[in-house]
């Protein structure tokens, strides 16, 4: 090959699916396993097209079951890989998501959401997945999961979807929907020298010697590819360094420990948002995805209705920005969230304003984005007729909040620095 | 602005060349979403494209400033969304327009017609960017020309410039004539004429 086609550099407008796509390809993808379902068929349509330019290697796989595997055995063997799917095929993927955590296996999966349960609403918009992404599979885990919110981010999310799931040895998931992957808009793919590409470590020990399960510092075990040379024994069941099985609740919490804390430990690396105008806010909405793209339009045209309201978009939905939701409900009145669910992420937003802000979820069922308008009702009927009540429970948690600044500084000895840190924990005891 | 038609005429792909033209060719922002369900051949179908300077918050028409109708259903279905002010463009071998409530700017080609008697109806839809190009500034004519060229088959690429030069002269000509060509083509009822700023 003369030509490197891994990144298509230029000014492009695609779909969302064909954006995800392209992500992959830039990450330097080079297998991809899936079974086509609407409405992310289109991403598995451009792999097959891209993936033989450059020598890679697309397979159709019999259901979402095996597809899962597929690229979980392609990442074993040295290659990054990556699936997509959508409400069943995301279903039929959770058990094998589950070995893939189990197995430490950098893989992307691109969930397209469209309406269900079952079989739904194959052509139409929903984000109802977003609690099956973080607990789908069974067991104790953490992963990631990332939301686009145009297709240039479905270019950016996916790359950086690989990034991740390279850098922590996960499999981490882009959750687009169906409105976003059929969208076609501009999206601009930067020369292959300016993008940020993050490789798995890989072990340069002696062959005979490698644990494919003996975590470095960083609580990530460095990896080699299968056919190396080197011993290595993988299982779903609990196993020790070495990858076998041991059955006892020491090597269970050292292990299932170890996967959680790789991620819990990196949540300042991890978490990504986009924060507009919190300064000082006193509503502020929190959404992702496409309910956050039509949320611009909403933020703008509440502000000009006289609206005192900002926007924390999240861009990592999971692990989720406890912190940062913690500090925020100490400043503002009310957290208005609008998602195509009947009620996902308002519930961790709530669980993490611990009752000292209010927390207002705007649902729709899916087959349709929210109108901004819908939006700017929400904020303007929150801005006016319930205020003087609100603001009431507002001067009650501020109280409350003194109080707890108070315990801070004494525990801090009055750094002013340390007061973000300190009220940070203090809020989490408050939380417990 | 949306373009409308029922399926098999290439609706979408004229919305994602009108797009394409805006965002790849005059370097703007652009956003195209289709009317997505189980269409087949024949029924309805539209696709909307919103173009701007600068990031497209909601790529979603709530009412439109050019609408394009290749189809009687298509018409009835989103007249009513156009803005007051806006551009209609009908073909009109397929089209037949009623009386309108609202101030609009009308344009009407016999797209069908000439895509016929170029010897491929196919092209019908390439007729209208053409027709677009000349009549609106959604996006520039050497822009749609580019993304035209660009989003066809290789093999179509004569035919189907042909078609958007046909499409795009008429528009000239009409825009020129400020749309009172329009009128005569389409032989529009007393009524309608009544109720456009043109006519008066």
């Amino acid at each position: 090959m003369s030509e490197d086609r891994s990144v298509l550099t230029g000014d492009h407008f695609i779909t969302g699916d064909e954006a995800c796509a392209e992500g992959g390809m830039a990450a330097g993808c080079m297998f991809f396993g899936g079974y086509p379902i609407t409405p992310a068929t289109e991403v598995a349509e451009r792999m097959a097209k891209r993936l033989p330019e450059v020598g890679g290697t697309f397979i159709q796989m019999e259901d979402e079951i095996a597809s899962m595997n597929s690229i979980l055995g392609a990442s074993w063997a040295g290659a990054k890989s990556m699936t997509s799917t959508s409400g069943p095929g995301f279903s039929l993927m959770m058990e094998n998501l589950g070995l893939g955590i189990m197995l430490e296996t950098p893989c992307v999966l691109v969930n397209v959401q469209r309406g269900g349960p079952s079989t739904g609403l194959p052509t139409l918009v929903a984000q109802a997945d977003m609690m099956q992404a973080r607990w789908g599979s069974h067991g104790d885990y953490q992963l990631i999961a990332l939301a686009p919110v145009s297709c240039q981010e479905c270019f950016d999310l996916t790359l950086q979807a690989f990034n991740y799931s390279e850098k922590y040895r996960v499999p981490v998931l882009v959750m687009t929907d169906e409105s976003m992957g059929h969208m076609t808009e501009k999206v601009v793919i930067p020369p292959k020298e300016e993008l940020e590409v993050i490789n798995r470590k890989m072990y340069d020990g002696p062959k005979g010697e490698y644990l494919p399960f003996k975590a470095d510092d960083d609580l990530v075990p460095p990896m080699m590819k299968v056919g190396d040379g080197h011993r290595i024994h993988v299982t779903g069941l609990t196993h020790d360094e070495r990858g076998y099985p041991v059955m006892s609740a020491d090597a269970h919490e050292t292990l299932v420990r170890r996967l959680i804390d790789k991620i819990k430990k990196n949540v300042d690396d991890i978490i990504l948002v986009e924060e507009i105008d919190l300064e000082g806010a006193d509503i502020v909405i929190v959404s992702y995805g496409i309910s956050a793209r039509v949320s611009y339009r909403a933020l703008r045209m509440a502000k000009e209705a006289g609206a005192n309201v900002g926007m924390l978009r999240l861009i990592t939905v999971w692990p989720f920005p406890e912190k940062m939701i913690r500090e925020l409900a100490k400043k503002v009145q009310t957290f208005i969230v609008p998602e195509i669910n009947a009620g996902q992420i308002v519930l961790e937003v709530e669980r993490c304003a611990a009752g000292n802000a209010e927390t207002v979820l705007l649902s729709k069922l899916g087959g349709a984005v929210f109108q901004p308008e819908e939006i700017v009702e929400a904020i303007l009927a929150e801005g006016k007729a319930p205020r003087k009540k609100a603001s009431a429970t507002k001067k009650k948690a501020g109280a409350s909040k003194k109080k707890a600044a108070a315990t801070k500084k004494k525990a801090s000895g009055a750094k002013k620095t340390a007061k973000t840190k300190s009220s940070k924990k203090t809020t989490k005891k408050v939380g417990r | 602005m949306r373009v409308s038609g029922f399926g098999g005429q290439g609706i979408i792909l004229a919305g994602y060349i009108v797009g394409k033209a805006a965002a790849i060719h005059d370097k703007k922002q652009a956003t195209m979403v289709q009317a997505y369900g189980p269409e087949a051949r024949g029924s309805a179908c539209s696709s909307q494209v919103v173009v701007a300077e600068e990031p497209i918050e909601f790529p979603y028409l709530s009412a439109s400033d050019v609408l394009a109708c290749m189809s009687q259903e298509a018409y009835e279905k989103f007249v009513g969304e156009l803005r007051e002010g806006g551009t209609l463009l009908i073909d009109e071998t397929l089209v037949t327009m009623g009386a309108l409530d609202k101030d609009v700017q009308i344009f009407s080609i016999p797209a069908t017609q000439f895509a016929e008697d170029l010897g491929r109806k196919i092209v019908a839809n390439i007729v209208m960017l053409g027709f677009v190009a000349g009549t609106t500034d959604v996006v520039t004519a050497e822009a749609m020309r580019e993304a035209v060229a660009s989003s066809v088959p290789p093999a179509a690429v004569e035919l189907n410039m042909k078609a958007f030069d046909q499409g795009y002269e008429y528009g000239v000509a009409q825009r020129a004539a400020g749309g009172a060509a329009a009128f005569k083509a389409a032989a529009l009822e007393a009524e309608l004429i009544g109720s456009t700023q043109e006519a008066s």
